[in-house]
């Protein structure tokens, strides 16, 4: 196979070249904007004059049946509307992703639309952006005389979503005479938009896609203007580091077994650095151990940081599963992240069928799969406002803070802190949509017995109190089954309640158990049983989690 | 090259952040990995390409020091070029995959060729048909495709899990939300997930990464003076016995070919790029998209979205 590879010693200057394009970094942004922004045209115009636009696509475009710029331009926003139906009504319908890169930095572009019922669209774009575009449209500032409300939107949804950048770009000054008073005018509400929301870093920059000015080249119709290009500006403002230097967090993804001599932790670093002999903490058992290895197909690794895709040997052989995290151990200086079962979290919902209060959602988190049941809303936002208020249920592109309770802990820091730490998506267990997107805002402190969560809830002889439970649990979004199945012998008790309680599931029984046996579950399942002796219904009830 | 040890002491001080490779390379293998922890019966598309040689390598990365732990699936039109197939042999059987060749004998047999179907009936007999058929046959749940969001107009709007129904079809205006790197991987009976681990790439990084990673490609991508034939605006190489139209003759040209796909439907492009650097440098001068030469995209404005809407990659 080597003979296709036949290459001589490349040249100097290729080398060159090729370091130079292996030690670029990747910057991430999102573009937002109102339907005539001029969005796409903004786009288009970054992609033709870094000349990351190919000849045929540009002939393509220029022949094409529809072209909505007039007086002679070339209609860039051709450029990136993909879909038939899209160039046909003239609109942008879903997230689409661009690439170009200048001899700075790659660059992925989320182009998301900016019609009032897509907000579920920016927040998809945005979850994964580095900086935010705000396009404002310069005119429609002077005839509204204020920030459209979508604008408002949008950068209120960058900072929900926590990019860590925010640009606005005001688009058309070539309609407002290029009139350094209304930049300046926008750019003062914009800044104080900016700074209600908390935002960090935050710039405006005014700009004609149309005509090309301050997007790649300096515009000399804005003399008045010293600050940095749209595209200088992309190719300088600072990454983020943040998820560098945070406690280290490894999700467990996959572990791999290739033969009885191995046994390996593959996931992606979500934070933080992890090392080679370091000492780790395994959730959710809290067992200690040391780091042996980190293996990679290149060679073994000293240390695997943040965002890299690893596998992890461990010193002593403890029980680790997908959905699972490692973790610096106690006592390393790294705070511990939250395990909880109850947090409050931000949601955008993305489906027409709305969130309401008591209904149990699959939420993904990290590598971590569990069953969230929404416990109250806490308030709803205008996003347009930015007011809160009072809300029973969540409409598509609503937002709104949400009090969650799962029926396994998860472990998390807040999404402010780390975004990969702190985002759940929402999952309807019936249709398998994807219908809501969540950033966690808090832990909730809960009361001893309301957070108690048994194994396994013994109750000898009461059949009729063992289902009235079992129910209870259902309803509260629990995963529970009674174990007095005529083919489970109480010799086979002990391996059903550890094999469920693997799995997350509560047993319930009502039958007389051995001593012996209650003693081999009482080893493992660490304070999680519930044996109804001495008690009435109502405290079988209370103590389970589940009071009427 | 790629997998960057870091220097623990200066990691302490000033972190060392990942270059867009290493960055885009981490990403594709938890796409992977992820797939393999979530999905019953996961399947990779080979076809044999620069992206799939790309795709391959992440896979190996992905479950080192394990075997790729699913099978490769390549659906064989009857008109890859003989190198592709000789290669795909080669190299399948030195790194042990475990490769599943698929072909739709029927339609081969009753003689199904692009120039009396034309290339869309053609391709969706041999590609789009073989390929639906072959995911039932096998049962699987989720296929690795190589597809790169840069590649064309209707891909980049392509989620890197792209949910199938039960036909195999894609609904561009139904797509799942997707969000962080949080894959919803979630399927009813019959329904299936194509997952695009190579998403975020685009044709220099799969060049760069080649180079980089030293991975052994298909020697026609790779310019050599070779016979062909010039049909319309396009080089089309000369096979032994193959179908010519009045007018054409036999030449001989120093070409290679920027992408990999049926004999008569790729063109070559004129090249004197013989080796990896030489074709990266090529690359950079010259603007013209790699589609371009695939005669499959240009039949009708939007083409390959309604391709990809039958069920095509």
């Amino acid at each position: 196979m080597a003979t296709h590879m036949a290459d001589p010693a490349p040249s100097a200057e290729f080398e060159e070249f090729l370091e130079a394009h292996l030690d670029q970094e990747m910057l991430r942004f999102t573009t937002a904007g109102s339907v005539d922004d001029g969005k796409s045209t903004l786009i288009g115009r970054l992609l033709h004059d870094t000349k990351s636009v190919y000849e045929d696509q540009l002939a393509a475009v220029k022949k094409s049946r529809v072209n909505r710029a007039s007086g002679g331009h070339v209609d860039f926003s051709l450029l990136t509307d993909g879909l038939k139906a899209e160039r046909e009504q003239g609109i942008t319908i879903d997230v689409a992703y661009r690439y170009f890169s200048t001899s700075r930095r790659k660059f992925i572009i989320a182009d998301t639309p900016g019609h009032e019922q897509y907000t579920r669209n920016m927040a998809t774009g945005a979850s994964t952006a580095h900086v935010a575009i705000v396009l404002i449209d310069a005119k429609a500032f002077l005839k509204h005389g204020s920030l459209l409300p979508q604008s408002r939107r949008h950068t209120y949804i960058a900072s929900l979503l926590g990019i860590p950048h925010v640009v606005a770009a005001v688009n058309k000054m070539d309609l407002v005479e290029y009139s350094e008073e209304t930049f300046t005018a926008i750019r003062g509400e914009f800044l104080d938009l900016a700074r209600q929301l908390g935002l960090k870093s935050v710039e405006a920059i005014p700009v004609s896609a149309l005509e090309g000015d301050n997007v790649v080249s300096l515009s000399r119709a804005m003399a008045w203007y010293s600050g940095p290009t749209l595209l200088e500006y992309l190719e300088t403002v600072p990454l983020q580091v943040e998820e560098l230097n945070g406690p280290v967090r490894f999700p467990v993804q996959l572990v791999l077994r290739p033969d009885s001599d191995f046994r390996g932790f593959a996931g992606q670093v979500a934070r933080g650095i992890l090392r080679a002999g370091q000492r780790v903490m395994a959730l959710p058992s809290r067992r200690e151990t040391a780091v042996r290895r980190i293996v990679s197909y290149d060679g073994d690794l000293g240390a695997a940081a943040y965002p890299q895709s690893v596998t992890v040997e461990l010193e002593d052989e403890i029980d680790v599963s997908r959905g699972e995290m490692l973790v610096a151990a106690a006592g390393s200086g790294d705070a511990l992240p939250e395990v909880s079962r109850h947090f409050r979290a931000m949601v955008v919902w993305m489906h027409e069928d709305p969130l309401v209060v008591g209904k149990t959602y699959i939420a993904k988190h990290t590598t971590r799969t569990v069953r969230a049941t929404v416990r109250a809303i806490r308030y709803r936002v205008d996003v347009n406002t930015l007011e809160h208020g009072d809300a029973k249920r969540l409409a598509m592109n609503e937002i709104a803070e949400v009090e969650f309770e799962t029926n396994l802990p998860l472990f998390f820091d807040i999404y402010r802190e780390n975004r990969n730490m702190g985002a759940l998506i929402l999952i309807d267990g019936l249709t398998n949509a994807t219908v809501g997107a969540a950033m966690i805002s808090e832990a909730v402190e809960v009361a001893p017995e309301d957070e108690a969560r048994p194994v396994l809830v013994l109750l000898p002889g009461r059949e009729a109190l063992a289902e009235r439970v079992r129910e209870r649990l259902l309803l509260r979004g629990e995963r529970a089954v009674i174990v007095d199945d005529a083919l489970i012998p109480e010799s086979a008790l002990v391996g059903v309640v550890r094999a469920l309680q693997l799995a997350g599931v509560i047993a319930v029984s009502a039958r007389s158990v051995d001593a012996d046996v209650l003693g081999q579950i009482d080893n493992f399942i660490e304070g999680g049983l519930l044996t109804g002796e001495g008690l009435d219904d109502d405290e079988v009830l209370r103590l389970a989690g589940v009071s009427e | 090259m790629i997998a960057t040890d870091i220097d623990v002491e200066e990691a302490v001080s000033q972190p060392a952040r990942l270059n867009h490779l290493q960055a885009l390379e981490a990403e594709s293998i938890a796409i992977l990995r992820e797939a393999v922890a979530e999905f019953a019966r996961p399947v990779m598309l080979y076809s044999i390409g620069k992206d799939s040689s790309v795709m391959l390598r992440l896979a190996q990365k992905a479950f080192y020091p394990g075997k790729i732990p699913f099978p490769l699936l390549h659906v064989d039109t009857s008109y890859k070029f003989p190198e592709m197939i000789a290669f795909r042999d080669a190299y399948t059987k030195e790194i042990g995959a475990d490769l599943i060749v698929h072909r739709n004998e029927k339609a081969i047999a009753a003689g199904a060729n692009p120039w009396t179907l034309g290339t869309q009936a053609c391709c969706g007999l041999l590609k789009t048909r073989s390929l639906l058929d072959a995911l039932e046959e096998g049962q699987f749940d989720a296929a690795f495709g190589g597809a790169r969001r840069d590649e064309e107009k209707s891909r980049a709007k392509e989620r890197v899990y792209s949910f199938r129904d039960t036909a195999g079809q894609w609904d561009p205006k139904n797509q799942r939300p997707e969000l962080w790197s949080l894959y919803n991987s979630r399927l009813k009976k019959g329904e299936s997930i194509r997952v695009f681990p190579l998403s975020n790439w685009t044709e220099l990084d799969i060049w760069l990464y080649l180079y980089a990673e030293k991975i052994p490609i298909v020697p026609l991508y790779f310019a050599r003076e070779r016979e062909l034939v010039k049909r319309g605006s396009s080089l089309i190489l000369y096979q032994e016995g193959m179908k010519m139209f009045p007018g054409e003759k036999v030449e001989t040209r120093k070409v290679r070919m920027r992408s990999l796909g049926c004999s008569p439907c790729t063109g070559a492009m004129p090249s004197e790029a013989d080796t990896l650097p030489k074709i990266i440098a090529e690359l950079m001068a010259f603007r013209r998209s790699e589609r371009e030469n695939r005669a499959i995209d240009h039949d009708e404005e939007g083409s390959m979205e309604t391709k990809k809407r039958e069920g095509y990659f």
